[in-house]
């Protein structure tokens, strides 16, 4: 049975201990006294808002496309092909869109050309501190599909759709962060590394 | 399949933020309007309704799981069946299709469809980072990670292929923003000019602020009804209602990472994706062998291939021939305005690459607004005349049932009473389209409704 006093007869607390953690709260307005009049009154209340955080760290598998990061991570671009059909994909794919194949590795070309293209002047809040950036979709010869990526060496301020179509080739990020902004792609004009 | 028809809807005021209610009392606003508005109350509709389908995108914007569930017991549907729908900003066009399902199957005889987004939740630039989490994690996110950017590249390639200008971009934002003016459910109250579009800040060029959809906080919903159920409706009202019909449905899809996306040779699009005016026109085909001559592939980046596929069947079911003279009015999903553009073209209203000028002819806008510039041609189909995504906001899951809504109303002829001001209502509006679209055109969705005869 419980006693009066802040614990029972087996020394387990019955108040929930309390901390300086998070949102803390000293003064709500509130009626003073509670009536019919002031609980109508509540409907009035300005809403409560408030911030909270949330932060998740997440267990990421590139699973089947793993190599590609393994490739890039070693200076190495690669692409998947379907054995049969020859179609070959930019972006890696494990299985062909149109014959269901297991697609094999395939090293692709490291030149290509922008076939569209942004300048991002904002961007997710993650990017924002990256911004302007130039973003892009690249066509590669003898290649079906395309790559996003990311093009360095071009003004964004001297932003022109005659971009499209400009030759560019492949670079890779000194330190691998495993992610497919390791390679990126400057004008075929840009300095040797 | 039955005949389903669509017979009453309701809007929340979309706003930048709705701190006073929290999402289930923003639905019950737009919930208990549409009830209102068929002469119910709210406790003779729930002894009708046989269930329900939820729409919302974002698990993230409320760090809310299951949110569909607390708008049900929240609208006293509890323990009527239902289930949550979510396909990105498509979400709504296909919640309003699988309430359609629903009754068409025969499974229920009146089923509501209701939407919701509040977005107000994060901060713009963390919301625009949850929207982009609908590209892939590992290939395009961590490149771009900004839907705006994605669009903006599509539609460089559009204006490369086509020679669109942005002049004719920021004519649909100018369109959408002067019909929003007469529209009190809007979220932009404001007039604008070509010049006002292009000076607004640059987020991703070619497209500036006023070429993109706001975030908003709204809600929508629809009742959707068969035969028997519109019966009920009737008898527990006291009135007849208006009939308007769900006459067409169609969807379509294309790969959610734009690298992967097909560039198809003539004969592909002829054979597969062509409308059939386009198909048995000898001076398309024309058109068209000359374009693929010049190197133009299908659908490439910058055509929406599944908001095609989706026209095409809806058009099919509904027995449309000629889209733009047999459509009175459409609402589009104009989430930017190059997407407006696009979507032209991929519904038929004009060819592969005459999206631009289509949207500056006049064709697409409303008789009886001034939009404070000279239109070459008199208004056929007049083209999101609510204003659209780009003024009314886009709170995702209840978007594609505005649209419904505002089709509803239309046709119904009770727009006056609704916004209370006639200046959008397209006179003796027989058949609209709605078309709900989501991530750079991966699910689309088209519905046709018609007033029946």
């Amino acid at each position: 049975m419980a006693k009066k006093n802040n614990t029972n007869n087996n020394n387990v607390p019955a108040r929930r201990d309390e901390n300086l953690d998070g949102t803390i709260v000293y003064n709500i307005p509130f009626p003073k006294k509670l009536d019919k009049e002031s609980l109508k009154a509540l409907k009035e209340m300005s809403p409560i808002v408030k911030r909270q955080p949330y932060h998740v760290e997440y267990i990421h598998s590139y699973g089947q496309d793993s190599p590609f990061f393994a490739g890039l991570s070693n200076k190495v671009f690669l692409g998947n092909r379907d054995p049969k059909s020859g179609y070959t994909y930019a972006t890696p794919r494990g299985a062909d869109m149109y014959t269901g194949n297991e697609t094999d590795w395939v090293q692709l070309p490291t030149e290509g050309a922008i076939h569209a293209f942004t300048v991002c002047e904002f961007g997710s809040e993650e990017f924002l501190p990256e911004t302007p950036f130039v973003l892009a979709l690249i066509e590669f010869e003898g290649v079906d599909t395309l790559f996003l990526t990311r093009i360095v060496g071009l003004d964004p301020d001297q932003v022109s759709l005659d971009w499209i179509g400009m030759k560019v080739k492949a670079r890779y990020l000194r330190n691998s962060k495993l992610k497919p902004t390791d390679v990126y792609f400057v004008p075929m004009n840009a300095d040797a590394e | 399949m039955r005949p389903v028809y669509a017979v009453s809807g309701g809007v929340s005021k979309f706003a930048k933020a709705r701190p006073d209610k929290t999402f289930q009392g923003i639905v019950k606003e737009a919930y208990d309007y549409a009830i209102n508005d068929i002469g119910l109350e709210f406790k003779q509709f729930t002894e009708i309704v046989d269930g329900s389908v939820a729409s919302y995108f974002s698990d993230h914007f409320q760090r809310q799981l299951m949110s569909g569930i607390m708008a049900q017991d929240y609208l006293g549907l509890c323990p009527k069946p239902g289930h949550r729908v979510e396909g990105g900003g498509a979400t709504g066009g296909l919640c309003f299709q699988e309430a359609w399902k629903s009754v068409a199957s025969g499974a229920m005889d009146v089923c509501v469809a209701y939407g919701f987004e509040t977005m107000s939740h994060v901060e713009t630039w963390k919301g625009n980072e949850f929207i982009a989490l609908a590209s892939d994690v590992s290939f395009d996110y961590p490149v771009g990670g900004f839907y705006s950017g994605y669009y903006a590249m599509m539609v460089t390639r559009h204006m490369k292929e086509f020679g669109t200008t942005v002049e004719q971009m920021a004519a649909v934002s100018v369109k959408n923003y002067m019909n929003a003016f007469s529209n009190p459910y809007a979220q932009k109250h404001q007039r604008l000019t070509i010049k006002d579009v292009r000076n607004s800040p640059m987020v991703a060029w070619p497209l500036t602020r006023l070429d993109i959809c706001v975030m908003s906080d709204g809600a929508a919903a629809t009742i959707l009804c068969s035969e028997e159920g519109l019966a009920k409706l009737e008898k527990a009202g006291g009135k007849r209602l208006p009939r308007i019909k769900v006459t067409g449905i169609g969807r379509g899809t294309d790969a959610m990472r734009m690298s992967d996306r097909p560039h198809d040779n003539y004969d592909k699009f002829i054979k597969s994706y062509a409308l059939p005016h386009e198909a048995e026109n000898k001076e398309t085909q024309a058109y068209y062998k000359k374009l693929w001559a010049k190197g133009f592939r299908y659908p490439g980046v910058h055509s929406f291939r599944a908001g095609r596929m989706a026209g095409k069947q809806a058009y099919k079911m509904a027995g449309i021939n000629d889209p733009l003279n047999e459509i009175d009015f459409i609402e589009l999903h104009d989430a930017y305005t190059s997407s407006e553009i696009q979507t032209y073209e991929d519904m038929g209203l004009c060819r592969y690459g005459e999206g631009g000028p289509f949207a500056a002819s006049g064709k697409a806008h409303m008789p009886g607004v001034d939009y404070g510039v000279k239109l070459k041609e008199k208004p056929i189909c007049p083209v999101n005349p609510s204003g659209g995504l780009i003024a009314c906001g886009h709170p995702v899951g209840a978007t594609g049932l505005m649209q419904a809504v505002f089709a509803i109303w239309q046709l119904q002829g009770t727009i006056k009473k609704h916004f209370r001001d006639a200046t959008l209502q397209i006179k003796d509006a027989k058949r609209g389209a709605i078309h709900s679209h989501a991530g750079t055109g991966t699910y689309v969705s088209v519905s046709i409704l018609e007033r029946e005869k």
